[in-house]
């Protein structure tokens, strides 16, 4: 691979509190020091003049689907939506088909991942055996086959006692634990957020309450053991109060949002748009706002999208039987930028920082950094770049987004993974 | 003004002048409903399809009660002999039902928003006879009608809703129907089925009978259903009863001209008295034959007819 000289960006590098228009130097897949007058003729030249060049951003809620349900997802495409975001490190939840609860799954993942993926995509194990919620999964296996922590996304452990076990028993191996915090008991049925508009709309309903016992109860047990639990999309206003009290206390918790939940709100089910059902669900005007305060006051550690492929024919359902989630790669940027730089006034490196270094450092990930020696992992956007998002012509497999059809501002331009640039726009294009 | 809808999905989203006009319709052809030759020819030659995926007598026999009545040709389906039972998805059984030449859909489901994504999809009238606990059109214009027939214009007049409100798709399309005529609306029942979020659609909300049932000239109960007893939503129905069941004594709170209501199927003993569902003041089966006309009111209108122009002659 050639030598890259980025050349004239506005250069923000939050670890090392950089935001000066400079240049970037890369070889050998490395930030390095700037090239010498002969290397510098013979590497490619990158114009990013106008330009924001940072490091490479990391998502640590995605599910690329595979194995399993290929159909909607693989790592394959999944990688390449990630790349086109700007994305160069992801975390994929472990509910595949079969869940990857032991050693065997992950190395299957492993391959796939070394095989098809464009950027580094790294695997989650399950904290119970299929993700049932009843008996522990090979934890210590699952870290030696290499997951970078373990969670039942979408399955929130239910026995308090089971977590605190899950806990306890990965706390030995400092294995991050991630949960989706969700009392099942409160949702049975439950299709969107309690409140004013599910009453309207004759849906069930999704109370705050469910997630705000569970985000409450990790805290505690999280206390008590001293396991590192990061909870997952955070929704609800009470929720990240709780987070906040409890990190006051010193309690080794952290907590994300996406950019659908602080961007959206149950307003927009008005019309049973099943590409706006979600689990959590989009939730109040308060809750919503609560989530950027979070964020801007560092109760929220970072941004992560949940990305949740699903075909166009599994969407296109009576609202009670679509599945939960829409994808989110290819336009998470565009969202943050949109939501808390222009309209909550979130300075550009703030931002950037939630979407690399915060996110990589929950899951202790040699990520977002534009340091030299460091894995040369590059983002280069335009932050004012208007342009029409096309799910369909995304690079995810499914088209799921509620902002399909929509002007979005802010456009990744050119991302590098391990010094090879695995996306890039023509100059007009 | 001229009725302009193909499809009746809510009536959150119709005007009153559209109620009126239904209403109006309705009137017009209720006199049908007393002649010896009970039908007409409107809708000779339409097929109208009943699409009903959850269990119904009443609302589905009026519908095709009421397409019988306008010389349509009706085909019922239900939800057991239908291939959703094969795991056919509702679009597909829909698009099939359109390429078998149906002129309307009147659908039937147990998933909110249903008719709505329906009527997305079909070039075909959708008209929603009961979507999950979202509305129920034609059984809240039914109720009203019978409201008006009975009291004239409801413009401050105190209606009480009581019973299981939360899951019901009858009280929601006559919260919106009432609140366009200007009613002045109680929903009152155990805090568990008549939560605080309804008094957004700008109806009150109390869990007090007494002053709620004081002077109200309308009284609808809601049946209760025991299956909410398992989920915790009240004790038991015996304590249901106790607590907001209708008896004589809590009737005579009412005004002394009040009528009372229920959409039916109706659990005596529950929720009402047997004595007080056959009373005088009981007016529970005139809305099972209003249901006829209002039916055949918004059949006849969501297939272009007007209404002014309704023919009644055989």
């Amino acid at each position: 691979m050639p030598a890259l000289w980025i050349q004239n960006a506005r250069v923000i590098d939050p670890a090392a509190k950089r935001d000066a228009v400079g240049d970037l130097f890369i070889d050998r897949g490395q930030f390095v020091a700037p090239l010498s007058a002969a290397a510098r003729k013979r590497a490619r030249k990158i114009d990013a003049r106008g330009l924001v060049a940072c490091p490479g951003l990391v998502d640590i809620h995605v599910h690329f689907r595979e194995p399993g349900q290929t159909h909607k997802e693989t790592i394959a495409t999944g990688s390449r939506a990630a790349a086109a975001g700007g994305f160069t490190t992801v975390v994929c939840m472990p509910n595949t088909s079969p869940p990857a609860d032991n050693a065997g799954t992950i190395q299957f993942i492993k391959d796939a991942v070394k095989r098809d993926a464009v950027i580094k995509v790294l695997p989650t194990g399950c904290i119970t055996v299929g993700m049932k919620g009843q008996a522990l999964a090979p934890i210590g296996s699952l870290k030696r086959a290499g997951v970078v922590a373990i969670t039942d996304d979408g399955d929130c452990v239910q026995s308090n006692e089971l977590m605190r076990r899950a806990l306890e028993y990965a706390r030995m191996f400092d294995l991050p634990v991630m949960d989706h915090c969700q009392d099942a008991s409160m949702t049975q049925g439950a299709v969107m957020n309690e409140g004013v508009v599910s009453t309207r709309l004759g849906l069930r309903g999704w109370p705050n309450a469910a997630e705000d016992l569970i985000v409450a109860r990790n805290a505690i047990l999280s206390e008590y053991t001293g396991a590192h639990v990061h909870m997952q999309h955070i929704s609800s206003k009470f929720s990240v109060d709780i987070l906040r009290r409890a990190k006051a206390r010193g309690v080794r918790v952290t907590g994300e949002a996406t950019p659908h939940h602080f961007a959206l709100t149950d307003e927009m089910l008005s019309g049973y748009d099943t590409h706006f059902k979600m689990n959590p669900p989009l939730r109040t005007e308060a809750d919503r706002l609560e989530l950027i305060e979070g964020l801007k006051d560092g109760t929220l550690d970072c941004i992560a999208t949940d990305h949740a492929p699903h075909t166009d024919y599994e969407k296109d359902k009576e609202f009670d039987f679509a599945p939960n989630g829409i994808i989110g790669l290819e336009t998470a940027l565009a969202i943050s930028l949109d939501v808390l730089v222009r309209k909550s006034r979130f300075k550009l490196p703030t931002v950037i920082d939630l979407l690399t270094r915060k996110a990589a450092r929950i899951l202790n990930l040699p990520a977002g950094t534009l340091a030299e020696g460091a894995a040369a992992d590059v983002c280069i956007f335009d932050p004012e770049e208007s342009w029409l998002y096309d799910a369909k012509a995304g690079f995810s497999k499914s088209i799921n987004s509620p902002w399909h059809g929509q002007t979005l501002r802010g456009r990744v331009r050119l991302t590098v993974c391990d010094g090879t640039v695995v996306h890039e726009l023509t100059r007009n294009g | 003004m001229s009725w302009t809808r193909r499809h009746l999905l809510t009536l959150e989203e119709l005007s009153l002048a559209e109620i009126d006009q239904i209403h109006a319709t309705a009137t017009a052809f209720k006199k049908i409903l007393k002649r010896n030759v009970k039908k007409v020819p409107a809708l000779r030659g339409k097929t109208i399809v009943n699409l009903f995926l959850e269990p119904s007598t009443r609302t589905r026999m009026a519908f095709d009660m009421a397409a019988k009545r306008l010389s349509a040709d009706v085909i019922s389906l239900d939800g057991a002999s239908s291939s959703t039972t094969k795991g056919e998805t509702l679009r597909d059984t829909a698009q099939n039902i359109q390429a078998l030449n149906a002129d309307m859909i009147v659908l039937r489901h147990a998933a909110s928003g249903s008719p709505l994504y329906l009527s997305r999809i079909l070039d075909i009238p959708v008209i929603n006879a009961g979507d999950g606990a979202h509305e129920h059109p034609t059984q809240g214009l039914l109720d009203t009608f019978t409201m008006r027939e009975r009291l004239g214009n409801m413009k401050g007049r105190k209606v009480v809703i009581l019973g299981d409100i939360l899951f019901s798709r009858v009280a929601r399309s006559n919260i919106h129907a009432l609140a366009k005529m200007g009613a002045a609306v109680t929903l009152c029942g155990p805090s568990t089925l008549v939560p605080h979020w309804f008094t957004d659609l700008g109806v009150k909300v109390s869990h007090d009978l007494k002053s709620s049932l004081a002077d109200a000239e309308v009284v609808m109960l809601l049946r209760i259903q025991h299956e909410r007893q398992s989920s915790g939503h009240f004790p038991s129905l015996g304590e249901y009863t106790s607590m907001f069941g209708l008896n004589k004594t809590r009737a005579s709170w009412l005004d002394p001209k009040a009528i009372i209501m229920h959409p039916g199927p109706i659990n005596r003993g529950v929720e009402i008295d047997s004595e007080l569902a056959d009373g005088e003041r009981s007016v529970i089966l005139e809305q099972v034959t209003n249901g006829i006309a209002v039916r055949m009111a918004v059949l006849y209108l969501c297939f272009g007819g007007q209404p002014e122009s309704v023919v009644t002659a055989d």
